[in-house]
């Protein structure tokens, strides 16, 4: 997939929150949900983006969408042979864009208006927009129902009446009734009972392939991650700590942090015991994210050059990037038994 | 204490357990006839989706169900003592034995440890309740065995978090303290209720480390709750898996995950994304699990199942057909294999 164009670049992408912790709400901090985040998403792939809580992986998705307001950095969206800031659209503008990117929600019981009928949770994004009216709206919401496997039956029902792999449906119909060329998935399954999940897995692979979709795939779960993406990038306290093709990834990590975070993935195989590697301490505070490496409080392979400086995201071989000083020299640990990439 | 009881020993015996809900759109069937047994010192895991009624066979045996639930007649739960035994399903809830089994000899750990705490006491006040209530101990006595307890779970500066406020620490840590308070009065069995789901996999790894640890150091039995194979897979000695309030399949942990027997463990083994292996298209279990209220009659999978067998699965309810040692597959399939 080397040779096809960026979809999607995100260049230094930065969103800070103010803290108010005191009475009178004047700011007592900043955290640094997402710190400096630059990557690029290809035409049709799948870019996985794995962290664990507060690593800022949904927030980056949502400044993407301007579904968030960035601090700084610059999104940029290939549309029409054209390239879009999409961080300096505004109003109308910003609005008329929306229907290119698109988001899939975690949870499909509360993500759907309960008021509507499906028909019309589906139809909303296209005429709030404005980009179809009358019997065409029908007509698009009836033929991304069917894409979706919907039942067009039920199409004139609440979603309260549905289980969750379908209320998902549901939710990734409204999402692509508009066309978009980009979706964010954020834990499109981790919400639903295992016997489903294959089924949201499948269909999200068959939407890409028949209409060219591309997505960014949030998600914790690394085997929901490793099945659909073509890439992953790992994140840790608001940065990037790796990014590679997935298969790679997962057999030879760069960075600790990556090592770590595979190495505690339970497999269905008493026989094949989780050996995790230890952790020091615990996550720290965003608010005062350490000096240096931002992982360093918890690396095993620590330095004093850690501490001080910033490592920059290097890369190591085609595509394979990782920030860490000592990507080049550490012989790191992957996932037992996974053959190299055909 | 019980010094006689060996690792091994049979501790707890579930027989045709069953409960009903009270509900305004009808009476819920939860638990249908399920029966197993928990050894000492050993592990068995309950796996299963929303629905399959794990939680609930877990709150029958600590009697922790509420009032609009009701436990069958046929019902039969034993624990056995190193000096006798006494029947759970006999005793009443708020009875002085019960209390004396829930949270002394049998204790339970829950999900999401910031629900299951009160914000307004410290984490100490609250992990000590169990030693206090169940040992006679002096307060001061019941702290400074606490904090070792904190400590021997790993929770760094003990004294101090004993303490803090629930809110004050971590998701882990919570559920560290949690498992502290639940362990200080060397319960024979442990019931966790899907104890890591809530947490990140670094996390969740540890967790199951210390409960390894503390399984071998306290000879204690568990009964592991999830709904995650991979997680059993790495915790369990013997598994039980429910679907809709029956035990589909249940056996040694290897055998039933290495070698499953019924269509429903079959499918769920096949639907689950695994890291070494992503070229396969996963495949999917047809259809939606059906609402509680509208229970399938017969085997309760056979909606869903591919090796439906007509006019037998929807009418009548399979027995646990033993399929090797120790493996029993409650499916029809099975049930030529009894005579040999």
């Amino acid at each position: 997939m080397t040779d096809v164009p960026d979809l999607l670049t995100v260049s230094d992408l930065k969103v800070y929150f103010p803290m108010r912790r005191d009475l009178f709400g004047s700011t007592q901090g900043i955290v640094r949900a997402v710190d400096g985040v630059s990557f690029a998403v290809r035409k049709g792939e799948t870019l996985g983006l794995v962290g664990e809580s507060g690593s800022g992986k949904t927030t980056t998705g949502l400044a993407i969408l301007r579904a968030l307001e960035p601090t700084s950095g610059r999104v940029t969206f290939r549309v029409n042979e054209q390239t879009v800031d999409v961080t300096a659209l505004r109003g109308k503008e910003l609005r008329q864009f929306r229907r290119h990117m698109q988001m899939i929600f975690q949870d499909p019981y509360s993500s759907l208006n309960p008021r509507m009928t499906v028909r019309d949770i589906i139809a909303e994004p296209l005429v709030a927009s404005g980009l179809a009216k009358g019997s065409e709206v029908d007509e698009r919401v009836r033929e991304t129902a069917s894409r979706c496997r919907l039942d067009l039956e039920y199409l004139r029902r609440f979603p309260h009446a549905f289980s969750g792999g379908q209320r998902q449906r549901i939710g990734i119909a409204r999402a692509l009734v508009s066309n978009p060329e980009f979706v964010v998935c954020d834990e499109p399954v981790t919400a639903l009972d295992v016997s489903i999940q294959a089924e949201i897995l499948n269909l999200l692979m068959d939407l890409q392939r028949d209409l060219g979709l591309t997505y960014l795939l949030i998600a914790h779960d690394l085997s929901v991650v490793a099945y659909i993406s073509h890439r992953v990038a790992v994140m840790y306290l608001g940065q990037l700590m790796e990014i590679a093709p997935t298969r790679e990834l997962f057999r030879a990590p760069r960075h600790p942090y990556t090592e770590a975070l595979m190495s505690a993935v339970p497999e269905v195989d008493p026989d094949l015991p989780l050996k995790p590697v230890q952790l020091r301490g615990e996550i720290p505070d965003p608010a005062d994210p350490p000096s240096g490496c931002r992982f360093h409080t918890r690396c095993r392979y620590v330095q004093d050059v850690c501490r001080s400086e910033v490592p920059a995201l290097k890369e190591l071989s085609t595509g394979h990037m990782a920030a860490c000083h000592f990507a080049e020299e550490l012989e790191l640990r992957g996932v037992r038994g996974l053959p190299p990439a055909p | 204490m019980e010094l006689s009881a060996k690792s091994g020993d049979k501790l707890l015996e579930v027989t045709d357990l069953g409960v009903s809900f009270r509900t305004d759109e009808g009476l819920i069937r939860a638990v249908d006839g399920i029966s197993f047994t928990v050894h000492r010192g050993r592990t068995l895991g309950i796996v299963g989706e929303s629905g399959s009624g794990k939680s609930v066979t877990a709150l029958s045996i600590m009697r922790l169900l509420p009032d609009t639930a009701e436990i069958n007649a046929e019902s039969v739960i034993t624990l056995y003592r190193s000096d006798g035994l006494v029947t759970i399903t006999e005793l009443r809830p708020n009875s002085r034995e019960m209390r004396r089994i829930r949270g002394g000899e049998i204790a339970m750990i829950f999900q999401e440890p910031m629900s299951s705490f009160s914000p307004v006491y410290t984490v100490g006040n609250q992990v000590s309740e169990p030693i206090l209530v169940h040992r006679g101990i002096s307060k001061q006595g019941a702290e400074r065995f606490i904090i070792e307890m904190l400590d021997r779970v790993g929770i760094p500066g003990a004294a101090q978090r004993f303490r803090e406020y629930p809110f004050q620490l971590s998701g882990g840590m919570r559920q560290r303290a949690m498992t502290a308070g639940a362990i200080s009065t060397h319960p024979a069995l442990l019931i966790a209720d899907e104890p890591t789901t809530a947490l990140d996999v670094t996390i969740q790894a540890q967790i199951l480390e210390l409960l390894r640890e503390l399984q071998r150091e306290f000879q204690m039995a568990i009964i592991f709750i999830t709904h995650n194979l991979a997680v059993i897979a790495q915790v369990a000695h013997e598994i039980v898996v429910m679907y809709l309030g029956c035990i589909m399949e249940r056996g040694p942990v290897r055998e039933v995950l290495r070698n499953p027997q019924h269509p429903y463990t079959r499918s769920l083994l096949a639907a689950i994304p695994r890291i070494k292996d992503t070229s396969d298209r996963l495949r999917a279990i047809k259809g939606e699990i059906p609402s509680p209220l509208e229970r399938p009659g017969g085997c309760p999978f056979h909606t869903r199942c591919q090796q439906m067998i007509p006019g037998r699965c929807a009418e009548h309810k399979p027995d646990a057909y033993p399929v090797g040692p120790d493996h029993f597959s409650s499916c029809f399939l099975h049930e030529e294999v009894r005579s040999d």
